[in-house]
């Protein structure tokens, strides 16, 4: 098991937030699955990620792979946390951009 | 301890048991008083006929001795581990075997069990485990699973597990680790009469009948996390 | 900015497909859901980081309240997908705590929606003494006239020590798709061999084990189609008709004369299909292949 923390530039959240629903959480933590929690971060311009991950020695691809994430979604003031069970990349940028969707749909 | 001298040392002021099959059924006397005795032996696996039969103990002891203690002694290697027993829904008559004990309790029987020789996952859920008090004879064994098997099962090194073993009572077999995670409150050395009396005695006293094992075990230092999640929910908005 | 994400989640309509989650919101009246210690208020597992295992931010089970149909229930739903929906000592504790937190709330019933291989061998003594509490918390808020309902649909079924769980509830719902049973076939199959219970054979596992049966046998008080809306349906049914009243020396004396009577005359039957002849039914060969309705249909019209 490994666990990693990534704080990653990312463009702002939309400001209106209604506060329904204080996280959003989606996936399972199953073989070659995960599961992606979000919630509200400490600054607006940066997207804080931490990942406890089954398998070790993924650092870098972990690393490419959220900083695009970060860079191409509206991350910024969130706080995501990552629970995984050896997910390939295309399922964790599924993950991810279901849970942020949900986390964002919910608050405006 | 075989079942004669163990029933002995309980019982010095003498007892009625039968033993059918693995299944034990009877009255002894204590100094506290008439007890009804029913439980299994020879490593017994609770099939529907045990566990009806062990019910129908308590209900027969329900209907016609009122507050009458109930004895449990469990040595049980867990359910039978068939297709016929299945078909006809084991966890029913397990269910239905803690419901009698769960009503014996609610209708002022107090009950104890003691584990004599192993207590295994499903069988001991059934009544051992209901039971007001569990105790556990000197090198009783309790356990889900041994280390070995559970290796197997769980893909993680033997090594590993006994590794964890060492200074968790979370995993591994054995009447002690129970004993920290407060589901058995205490292990008996002979002579077993003094602590059955005492036992008895200390049921008669308290009050309530609410399961106190969750605060044991965080007491004990066992098991720390259970009793904060639980009341935790109770206080959550 | 949708567009540059995939769509929101759509909800399967299958009960067995959905994830706990999904299941509370479809099965309880819309934005009534309240969860008790959502993620991330607790610690995940330290027994599974013990083991180098990453563990899940609710350990396998949501609980909270809601309103199904406007009554007020408290729901406990098992995620089977993570460790199996198995029972370690947060797990099991989270259900113990909505249960006695039913003795103060008297809500309408507890619902168990039960997903789960029994205890989880990782924490192996803490989730058999949760399990054992979970039943003390059962028949607990049962005395106190408070319906406990188990809804069994899951990939896991109901195994184990929540199987026993099951059985101590006011009513058991299954889907066909759930199974019911305190060893799992593969179990069973490894210690006693593949002669005793070829755990392969899913449709002989399903005539041992599965909602059908169960339902045929009285175990399960209904059989419900697999959709959320049919085991909400199934719970209304139930809250309209069930008796809360608590177990009793004489309704457990009836139990156990019932209980014999059925273990005297099935003893020699080893399928399902030899025990639903026995129930009279004349074709049981055709008995997994009948729809819900034509099923209740030919349990209601069986010699009673």
């Amino acid at each position: 098991m490994e666990k990693l923390e990534f704080t990653l530039p990312a463009c702002a959240a939309p400001a209106s937030r209604g506060f329904t629903q204080s996280f959003a959480l989606c996936g399972v933590v199953a073989s070659g699955n995960l599961e992606v929690l979000v919630g509200a971060g400490a600054a607006a311009s940066v997207c804080e990620i931490s990942v406890t991950t089954s398998a070790r020695g993924f650092a870098p691809i972990w690393q490419a792979l959220l900083s695009e994430f970060a860079a191409q979604n509206p991350a910024g003031g969130t706080r995501i946390a990552i629970n995984d069970m050896g997910a390939t990349p295309a399922v964790v940028s599924l993950r991810l951009g279901q849970a942020l969707c949900e986390y964002l749909g919910a608050e405006r | 301890m075989k079942l004669p001298q163990l029933l002995d040392s309980l019982f010095p002021d003498g007892h009625a048991i039968t033993v059918s099959g693995q299944t034990i059924t009877g009255t002894a006397t204590t100094a506290r008083g008439a007890v009804a005795v029913l439980g299994t032996t020879e490593g017994a696996a609770i099939s529907h006929d045990i566990a009806l039969t062990l019910a129908e103990g308590i209900l027969d002891t329900i209907a016609q001795y009122p507050g009458r203690p109930l004895i449990f002694l469990v040595d049980t290697s867990g359910q039978a581990l068939s297709r016929q027993q299945e078909l006809l829904c084991l966890n029913g008559s397990l269910g239905h075997l803690a419901q009698c004990v769960d009503l014996a309790r609610r209708q002022g029987h107090p009950s104890i069990s003691l584990v004599t020789e192993q207590a295994v996952s499903g069988g001991y859920l059934s009544f051992g485990l209901m039971a007001d008090r569990s105790y556990a004879c000197t090198d009783a064994q309790v356990r889900v699973m041994d280390l070995k098997a559970m290796a197997r099962v769980t893909k993680i090194a033997y090594e590993r597990l006994a590794a964890l073993a060492a200074d968790s009572a979370i995993i591994a077999p054995g009447a002690d680790n129970y004993c920290r995670m407060g589901a058995i409150d205490a292990i008996w050395e002979p002579p077993l009469a003094v602590s059955l009396e005492a036992a008895l005695a200390e049921i008669a006293a308290s009050k309530g009948m609410q399961d106190r094992r969750m605060a044991a075990g965080l007491a004990r230092g066992g098991r720390q996390l259970a009793a904060g999640v639980a009341a935790a929910v109770l206080a959550a908005s | 900015m949708n567009a540059a994400l995939p769509g929101a989640f759509t909800p399967a309509p299958s009960f067995f497909e959905a994830t706990a989650r999904q299941r509370v919101q479809q099965l309880l009246d819309a934005g009534s859901w309240r969860e008790f210690l959502p993620p991330p208020t607790l610690a995940s597992s330290p027994h599974l980081a013990a083991l180098d295992m990453p563990g899940a931010f609710d350990d396998g089970v949501i609980i909270g309240a809601g309103l199904l149909g406007a009554k007020a229930v408290l729901v406990a739903a098992q995620e089977g997908r993570f460790m199996g929906g198995a029972v370690g000592e947060i797990h099991g504790a989270k259900i113990v705590g909505l249960l006695r937190r039913a003795l103060a709330e008297k809500p309408a019933a507890v619902l168990l929606l039960v997903d789960s291989g029994g205890v989880r061998l990782h924490e192996a003594n803490a989730g058999l003494i949760a399990v054992s509490e979970i039943m003390r918390a059962v028949l607990a808020a049962r005395a106190a006239r408070i319906a406990v309902l188990a809804l069994i649909g899951g990939s896991c079924g109901a195994f184990g020590g929540m199987a026993i769980v099951c059985s101590l509830c006011s009513a058991v719902l299954m889907s066909e798709e759930g199974r019911l049973g305190l060893s799992g076939p593969e179990v069973i199959e490894t210690v006693m061999g593949f002669e005793e219970f070829d755990a392969r054979d899913r449709a002989l596992v399903w005539r041992v084990t599965g909602g059908k049966h169960r339902y045929l046998m009285g175990d399960s008080a209904d059989l419900v189609e697999d959709s959320s809306a049919a085991f909400r349906q199934g719970v209304l049914d139930c809250l309209g008709s069930q008796d809360t009243a608590p177990a009793t020396l004489a309704s457990l004396r009836a139990t156990q004369k019932g209980l014999r009577a059925r273990m005297t005359r099935f003893s020699s039957c080893r399928d399902g299909s030899e025990v639903w002849a026995g129930l009279g039914i004349s074709a049981p060969q055709d008995v997994p292949l009948l729809e819900r309705d034509a099923l209740i249909g030919l349990k209601k019209g069986l010699p009673a």
